[in-house]
């Protein structure tokens, strides 16, 4: 019997591969939007933290309160000193100082005089330093475009489109303009080493990043440095652990006094707590009316599914069938056609999902004028869930869809299903 | 071949069904009783209760009073689950539209019935490969029904209805979509059945096709028995 009634699923597509197309399609979407959802929430606040926050980060009380002006005048002095304290009380983070800084980069012609100039973000990395991960972990190096990474001192790296805009190459020499830590005018000398693609639209307007000790020597910041960012070794944001450190830090603090350095924590920065908040519940949201709205679709489509056949019940009904047996052999063979289109639907979705993972989704083209910092490549990431958020829509709501159908059929009248056949 | 057990009792049976505030009776205090290997048709015009009546003997609606007897259960009394072994052992059907199911072919149609039965594959294999003979359509095992005509779904549809050796059949016109020529192969496929198996056949139908091949005429009107007629030999 059961062989029967798959050689009679199989042979009318319309009982087989259309509803497996619809389950297929179905669940491939809600994947993809899993994955897609816990990607780009987890890009933002990745990108934010490599780049920007740090998972905490330590100012002195004065900077943090104007943070968004990088006033390096208010910057952290005794860095050496304070990196190796936090490194002592926190020994589960790396530490790493920075300088941030804004000015204004000139590219000399041959005689020396402006061929062109434009505005800058600036960062003073640890390059040079064996065994620093601050190229890797901002990806500079798969990001390079042309030339190498800073390796000795004056070496600097400009965003790919800044270099173009100011019509530099690898081997030039740029000059930088800015104002010291003590608010003087500074004029230095760098040479390009290489151009990048940042993939944020803010950075790869106008970037340049070169060695924190070149930076500190044009900035007159000797041991100084605009902030000192902590990293968690495994790479993840964990906002109790960060709170945790936060809270010890402060502690032992004297809030008092305007230069003392303070722990800020990522979810403080940038506007990044809400985000970091309903991270999990945001994704659990979208991902719960997509795949609400999947759910009505595959419904739907078992219900019609079930009442195309209402024929055929009346025939089997006549035969001798009993409506049980009827009914549940509907229901088998929506289980059938979800766990197919479930399981096909699940693995194109995660194949999709590793390749836009790998080669990511450019929307740089929408994000010209953006001025918060995000990335402008996202990428999807499969965690856990993706392997069987898609079975919810992709099975469920197809077998429901075709149980509310079956009890439809269950309750008419046996009679008044042969009216209906005739 | 005839015999006079009786296989279908019916007293004073009355079905009304509701229709808006108001219920329509279509049956009203029918009393009849059909003895094996009968070859009888119930007949009049549209809405005198020919299908309601036919459809309370083959258990597929139950009486609002009285009772109708059919192989001595009570219809109104059976479960929906003896309701459909009964249907499934010992009554067939045969369609105004043959109802075959599409996806499958002339041998699976008629095989079905057999698999609800739990049959053996040899025994369903004789038994099919038998009923097809019955109406001359071995050839036509491997065909589905959309690559046949109309006569030979309907004997397709007899034979799915005879395979399991029932012994009663209800045909609610069987005869509306085909032809004259094919309207007597059918028929007289059915006279022979009805003959050498003794299968007691019951027409709902208002064809003369029909009429003139019944030995028994149970005339409806307005959801009564207008009148019964039996034929001794035709």
């Amino acid at each position: 019997m059961i062989r029967f009634l798959l050689k009679g699923l199989f042979r009318d597509r319309q009982r087989s591969l259309l509803p497996v197309i619809v389950v297929v399609t179905g669940v491939l979407l809600t994947v993809l939007m899993q994955t897609m959802m816990t990607g780009i929430l987890g890009d933002l606040i990745d990108f934010n933290a490599k780049f920007s926050t740090g998972h905490v980060k330590v100012v002195t009380k004065a900077y943090a309160e104007r943070m968004d002006q990088t006033p390096n005048d208010l910057a952290l002095s005794k860095v050496a000193q304070l990196k190796e304290k936090l490194q002592t009380e926190f020994p589960s983070m790396e530490w790493v100082p920075r300088i941030r800084f804004g000015g204004l980069i000139d590219a000399p012609d041959s005689i020396g005089e402006t061929r062109s100039q434009g505005p800058a973000i600036g960062w003073g990395i640890d390059f040079l330093s064996a065994g620093s991960k601050e190229a890797e972990r901002m990806n500079i190096p798969k990001s390079m475009v042309s030339g190498h990474l800073p390796k000795k001192a004056g070496e600097v790296l400009l965003s790919n489109q800044f270099a173009e805009k100011l019509k530099v190459v690898p081997g030039d020499q740029i000059t930088l303009f800015g104002s010291t830590m003590n608010g003087g005018m500074t004029v230095y000398n760098f040479k390009v080493a290489g151009t990048v693609i940042f993939g944020s639209g803010v950075l790869d307007r106008g970037a340049f990043i070169a060695d924190i000790s070149d930076v500190g020597q044009a900035l007159d910041m000797p041991d100084a440095a605009s902030e000192i960012l902590g990293y968690f070794k495994n790479n993840r944001y964990d906002k109790i652990q960060a709170a945790d450190a936060v809270k010890k830090f402060m502690s032992a603090m004297n809030t008092a006094d305007p230069y003392a350095p303070v722990m800020i924590s990522l979810r403080d920065q940038n506007n990044l707590g809400e985000m970091v908040d309903y991270e999990d519940l945001v994704s659990v949201m979208i991902i719960s009316i997509f795949v609400m709205a999947m759910s009505l679709v595959l419904w739907n489509a078992g219900l019609l599914g079930g009442l195309r056949r209402y024929g055929e019940v009346g025939v089997r009904l006549a035969v001798g069938e009993s409506k049980g047996h009827v009914y549940r052999s509907l229901i088998w063979e929506s289980i059938l056609i979800g766990s197919i289109g479930s399981v096909i639907g699940s693995v194109i979705g995660l194949l999709l999902s590793l390749w836009i993972g790998k080669n990511g989704i450019n929307v740089s083209g929408f994000m010209k004028n953006a001025s918060m910092m995000m990335p402008s490549v996202y990428r999807t990431v499969i965690t856990s869930p993706a392997f069987y958020i898609g079975f919810i829509p992709g099975l469920f709501a197809t077998v429901i869809g075709t149980a509310l159908a079956g009890i439809g059929i269950y309750k008419r009248n046996t009679a008044q299903l042969f009216k209906e056949l005739e | 071949m005839e015999s006079n057990k009786t296989v279908i009792t019916i007293r004073n049976l009355v079905k009304t069904f509701p229709m808006g505030n108001r219920e329509f009776t279509a049956l009203n205090g029918i009393n009849l009783s059909f003895a094996k290997g009968e070859f009888s048709g119930l007949v009049g015009p549209s809405g005198s209760g020919k299908t309601t009546l036919l459809n309370i003997i083959g258990t597929l609606d139950s009486p609002t009073e009285g009772e109708a007897i059919v192989l001595g259960d009570s219809v109104g009394e059976l479960s929906q689950k003896k309701a459909a072994n009964l249907r499934n052992m010992k009554i067939g059907f045969v369609f105004q539209t043959f109802n075959l199911l599409p996806v499958y072919s002339t041998f699976e149609n008629v095989e079905f019935p057999l698999l609800l039965q739990k049959m053996s594959a040899a025994n369903r294999k004789k038994s099919v490969m038998d009923a097809l003979d019955w109406v001359g359509l071995t050839d036509k095992a491997k065909s589905r029904p959309a690559q046949m005509s109309g006569g030979e779904c309907q004997r397709v549809a007899i034979a799915r209805a005879i395979v399991k050796k029932p012994e009663i059949v209800l045909a609610d016109e069987p005869t509306a979509n085909l032809d004259a020529e094919n309207s007597h192969n059918i028929l007289k496929t059915m006279e022979k059945l009805n003959q050498s198996l003794g299968t007691t056949f019951l027409f709902a139908t208002h064809d003369e096709k029909v009429i003139g091949y019944l030995k028994r005429i149970i005339k409806l009107v307005d959801g009564k028995v207008a009148s019964d007629e039996i034929f001794a030999k035709k």
